[in-house]
């Protein structure tokens, strides 16, 4: 129901689409002709690789015009927009950034409000997924970015050994608590854990019965809110799961953790929907068939991740009409943002894209299940929660202290008591 | 280029020193000297970074006052000085003697037992990080695989679960930077004059006493200055905690060094101005121990 940006896997997502297509950093194209325009992208794999498939219909429309890709591993590229926004110095004309860098660069001044004119995105708003172009609002109002790819949250199961255990989908979505009582009888017929780690369900299930705009752990006058219901309800969920021994202890993106999807130890996944491009082409391709998806567990709706365009407020004046084309160019042609989808499983933010015929057809890799139509029903019941500065602090601290549970036995109210006192002290840091 | 044109490249003695010398002032100035005034003005701002420079706001001394309120700044130091003091004095403990073994018992074979210990210190941080998480992986690790087989344990998590990390990391810092220490004192025992040996043998002195009454003596400034490194490296421990958690520091922070976790302020959780004041504040305790370890080495040497 709301945004959800886990930092690692995010991090981890671009990290491993970067080996998946360590393809050309430098073939952003000759320079120019002399006496040309040229735009500057500064931009993260997958992305560019998005960006560059572009440039053929950028130059029909502007021939005088070249556009530049500059490509920086995720992490890098992040750090690197930072300190090009804290200095004002190298700044591109056109930015991209993954999900959870837009709430916490929303924060400052540093990104043109698009809002305004001569931007006025307003008037496009109605053509984007609507949690995805929620996001982009700070708390000012401001409009700091336009949406191009999301990721809608599914549930991934293994077919046959939820076969073995005599259970069927059905059995897996009704509650977190019939997940978790699936995870039971799974793991007593085929040996197989649930989940690779019980933070995963932890950080769903907090972000559950969120209504729009409510802020994940600070509410609007950063009042803490990490004694609510849902937090301990969160809390005492990971702790039966990994009282039963049901989740495997692994991080995402580990060598255990890829073995685990390999050699069929691991039996459900809660994650984007990209995460099935990165099974099919690299983390378990042996495993193709024996997956299908789901919607989560009770009809939970949240985002993993996603990427946005933005304009850097102090990027040079005369060229911010130009980059604002090309942004529109990149957002709004569907044409663009299906390719983009084919190539590189970025799930297109641009509604009109949703009705084309090849969100009915079968994914092989899920046994042939038309999965595309789930997610796009996802994407629309997904909402936005407002980003408060110490959010990522904040998963950090409810991280560890949900490990002191897990690992320790510490008592779930003192945990979250313990959490809200680090986080009342930050709060308005 | 003909002879006077040459001449008028000629420097004149006197400013000849200022040019030859310029090129590593103005890196010190722009690397060393600008970064320090810098972070030292940032530990008065509550800054936003990517709102720009202008974006600063002075705060006078919130943040230092944050910084020593904050369980997170005493926890990393608590981290941080139990990795200087468990990697720390096993690397000289463990150094001493085996140098002193090299120093007396190999001859032609020397240089290449020294270079095998050194080798760890000149291979990169990354590849040792790699190798290691390999190593200590919980279900397909050596280490966890040696232990089953030599002694029937259970598979131990080393950098999942907190009680375990520090040590993981501690083994790998001694690891690396025994055979750093081993090269100091190897050139230390070089410049102990044999007479003293030989003096000693007639003496009727055994290997021990030796080693005891002249040899460590001997050894002490070298000592001094190897636990004087040890101490500033242990405390600005980053590299091998960082990467060996992913840089988040690992599960309870319990391998977040208060480097890493000052790192962790600005870059994870945008707060420059908080971090610059942590790391004044580290650098504060590292001058202290710096000073302590110097007056504990000249009353006794005295």
């Amino acid at each position: 129901m709301t945004q959800f940006t886990p930092r690692e896997a995010a991090v981890n997502r671009r990290q491993a689409m970067l080996a998946v297509t360590a393809a050309g950093l430098s073939a952003s194209g000759p320079l120019a002709a002399s006496g040309g325009r040229r735009l500057t992208v500064a931009a993260f794999p997958l992305v560019d690789e998005i960006v560059r498939a572009a440039l053929p219909s950028w130059r029909r429309l502007h021939p005088a015009v070249d556009v530049q890709v500059v490509s920086r591993q995720y992490a890098d590229h992040h750090t690197a927009m930072t300190t090009a926004l804290s200095t004002s110095v190298h700044l591109p004309d056109v930015m991209a950034l993954e999900a959870s860098y837009v709430g916490r660069f929303s924060q400052g001044w540093g990104l043109e409000d698009l809002s305004q004119a001569p931007y006025n995105v307003g008037r496009i708003a109605d053509r984007f997924v609507p949690y995805a172009f929620d996001q982009t609002r700070n708390r000012r109002g401001a409009r700091v970015a336009v949406p191009t790819d999301i990721g809608p949250g599914t549930l991934l199961y293994r077919t046959d050994l939820l076969a073995r255990a005599g259970l069927s989908e059905a059995d897996l979505t009704p509650s977190w608590e019939a997940y978790v009582a699936a995870g039971v009888k799974i793991k007593a017929a085929t040996g197989a854990y649930l989940i690779g780690n019980a933070q995963s369900v932890k950080d769903i299930v907090i972000r559950s019965g969120l209504r729009p705009g409510e802020g994940l752990y600070f509410d609007k006058d950063s009042k803490v809110l990490v004694e609510a219901p849902r937090f301990r309800r969160a809390f005492e969920l990971a702790r039966e799961v990994r009282r039963r021994k049901l989740d495997a202890k692994v991080n995402a993106w580990s060598n255990e953790w890829a073995e685990g999807f390999r050699r069929g130890t691991l039996a459900t996944d809660l994650t984007g929907a990209w995460m099935v491009g990165q099974m099919a082409t690299w983390v378990a391709p042996g495993t193709k068939g024996l997956w299908r998806v789901a919607q989560l567990p009770e009809n939970t709706f949240v985002g993993y991740g996603g990427s946005f365009y933005a304009i850097p407020r102090r990027a040079q004046p005369e060229q911010k009409a130009l980059a604002w084309q090309l942004i529109e160019l990149l957002t709004l042609d569907p044409a663009l943002q299906l390719a983009a989808f084919k190539a590189q499983d970025a799930f297109p933010a641009l509604l009109q894209t949703h009705q084309d015929p090849f969100f009915d057809e079968p994914v092989a890799f899920l046994g042939d299940q038309p999965a595309r139509r789930l997610w796009r029903e996802a994407a629309r019941r997904i909402t936005a929660t407002q980003v408060h500065k110490q959010t990522n602090f904040a998963d950090e601290v409810i991280g560890t202290e949900l490990d002191n549970v897990l690992d320790h036995g510490k008592d779930i109210a003192t945990a979250l008591a313990d959490a809200r006192r680090l986080l009342e002290r930050r709060a308005h840091r | 280029m003909s002879r006077r044109s040459l001449a008028a490249l000629r420097l004149s003695p006197r400013w000849a020193p200022y040019v030859f010398i310029s090129p590593f002032l103005l890196l010190f100035a722009v690397f060393g000297v600008f970064p320090l005034l810098f972070s030292l003005h940032l530990a008065f701002q509550s800054w936003e970074p990517t709102s720009g420079l202008d974006a600063m706001e002075f705060v006078g001394l919130e943040n230092f006052a944050f910084a020593l309120q904050d369980e997170w700044f005493w926890k990393s130091l608590k981290n941080t000085l139990w990795l200087a003091v468990v990697s720390g004095a096993p690397q000289h403990l463990v150094a001493i003697p085996l140098a002193v073994f090299i120093h007396t018992s190999f001859k032609r074979l020397r240089d290449g037992v020294v270079g095998a210990y050194f080798l760890p210190y000149i291979t990169s941080t990354v590849a040792i990080a790699i190798m290691f998480s390999s190593l200590f992986s919980k279900d397909f690790g050596l280490v966890n695989a040696a232990l089953q087989a030599v002694l029937g344990m259970e598979h131990v998590d080393w950098l999942g679960r907190a009680e375990n990390i520090k040590p993981a990391i501690a083994f790998i810092v001694f690891w690396r930077y025994l055979g750093f220490n081993v090269v100091l004192y190897l050139a230390a025992l070089q410049t102990i004059p044999r007479d003293l040996y030989e003096a000693a043998t007639m003496d009727g002195a055994g290997r021990w006493q030796q080693f005891w009454h002249i040899t460590l003596p001997n050894l002490k400034p070298m000592i001094f200055f190897g636990v004087t490194l040890s101490v500033i490296g242990g405390l600005q421990l980053f590299e091998e905690p960082f990467i060996l958690t992913g840089g988040r520091g690992g599960a309870d922070q319990s391998g977040m060094t208060s480097a890493v976790y000052l790192y962790r302020m600005a870059f994870d959780f945008n707060d420059f101005g908080g971090a610059s004041a942590m790391s004044w504040l580290l650098f504060v305790v590292v001058a202290v121990l710096t000073w302590l370890t110097n007056r504990a080495f000249r009353q006794k040497g005295a």
